[in-house]
């Protein structure tokens, strides 16, 4: 991937000046934007398939250890799982990728739009009863987000 | 209800710890800046060698299975909004354990996030 920043380091310095090593703020902003939509995308999408997994496996024992390991068995022997494994794990590398430059208290509550994404699923995917009490609740899940992802990215001095 | 509350206890406490002690782990590589494979795998390569990372992993495997249990138990649409408590959590944990600074304006939308999951865990049933 080209730089898209300035062309700081090619010029030449006065000794003891430390070159910027911070991109621009709109460049900042932009990529956590990116990132942060990957992670929307595939949280609830990772979510939703380990429901649908973890219906079909059944009701599960896990009061005795040969139960535990039963349950392991069912539970990792069902596809849809690894499907949202799969899922999860694109949305854990493109959380951990953000996280190197953007403030946690910023970056986990932005991601809680996927957490609406999710409730929508439900109801509209997997068909689940969603009460207006529930729907009421997420709205302002939503815009407790909102209010969050109205902060600058990063508050911590950089190094 | 009592296994119920256990799962979302373990599914916020833990999932949010390990997710402070991912973060922290990731502050120490710095911003990653190179997008391409190689440069990729050298970075997972060096992060595996942080302390933070794998106390981290371990704490998110813990709010992963206890997920996997609660799933088997629920609706998806009522599991993953409550888990939305991971902002109350996470936001006292960005303040105390990693430094950053938590604004009034973050305080609020975190609180608003505590009075939506509260309606949510009363549409229960």
């Amino acid at each position: 991937m080209g730089s898209t920043k300035g062309t700081f380091q090619d010029e030449e310095l006065a000794p003891g000046i430390v070159p910027p090593s911070m991109p621009s703020h709109h460049h900042l902003r932009f990529k956590t934007y990116l990132f942060i939509l990957l992670v929307i995308i595939f949280s609830p999408l990772g979510n939703v398939l380990l429901s649908t997994g973890m219906k079909q496996a059944g009701p599960l024992s896990i009061s005795t250890p040969s139960g535990v390991f039963h349950a392991f068995v069912q539970v990792f022997t069902t596809p849809v799982i690894w499907l949202g494994i799969a899922s999860l794990i694109a949305y854990f590398i493109s959380y951990m990728l953000v996280l190197s430059w953007a403030d946690y208290s910023y970056v986990q509550p932005a991601t809680a739009m996927g957490y609406v994404i999710v409730a929508l699923l439900g109801r509209f995917a997997l068909h689940e009863t969603v009460t207006p009490l529930r729907w009421i609740g997420i709205a302002i899940i939503f815009l407790g987000v909102v209010t969050v992802g109205q902060t600058p990215p990063r508050t911590t001095g950089h190094h | 209800m009592f296994k119920e509350l256990v799962l979302i206890f373990l599914i916020v406490v833990a999932g949010t710890g390990g997710e402070l002690c991912v973060t922290r782990a990731m502050k120490k590589i710095g911003e990653v800046k190179d997008f391409r494979p190689g440069a990729l795998l050298r970075t997972i390569f060096r992060v595996l060698g942080i302390g933070w990372m794998w106390i981290g992993v371990g704490l998110m495997a813990i709010a992963f299975f206890s997920l996997l249990a609660m799933l088997s138990l629920e609706n998806v649409s009522f599991v993953v909004p409550v888990t939305a408590l991971n902002y109350v959590a996470g936001a006292i944990g960005g303040k105390f354990f990693l430094g950053e600074n938590v604004m009034g304006r973050r305080w609020a939308g975190v609180l608003l996030v505590c009075i939506g999951v509260t309606c949510v865990f009363f549409s229960r049933r």
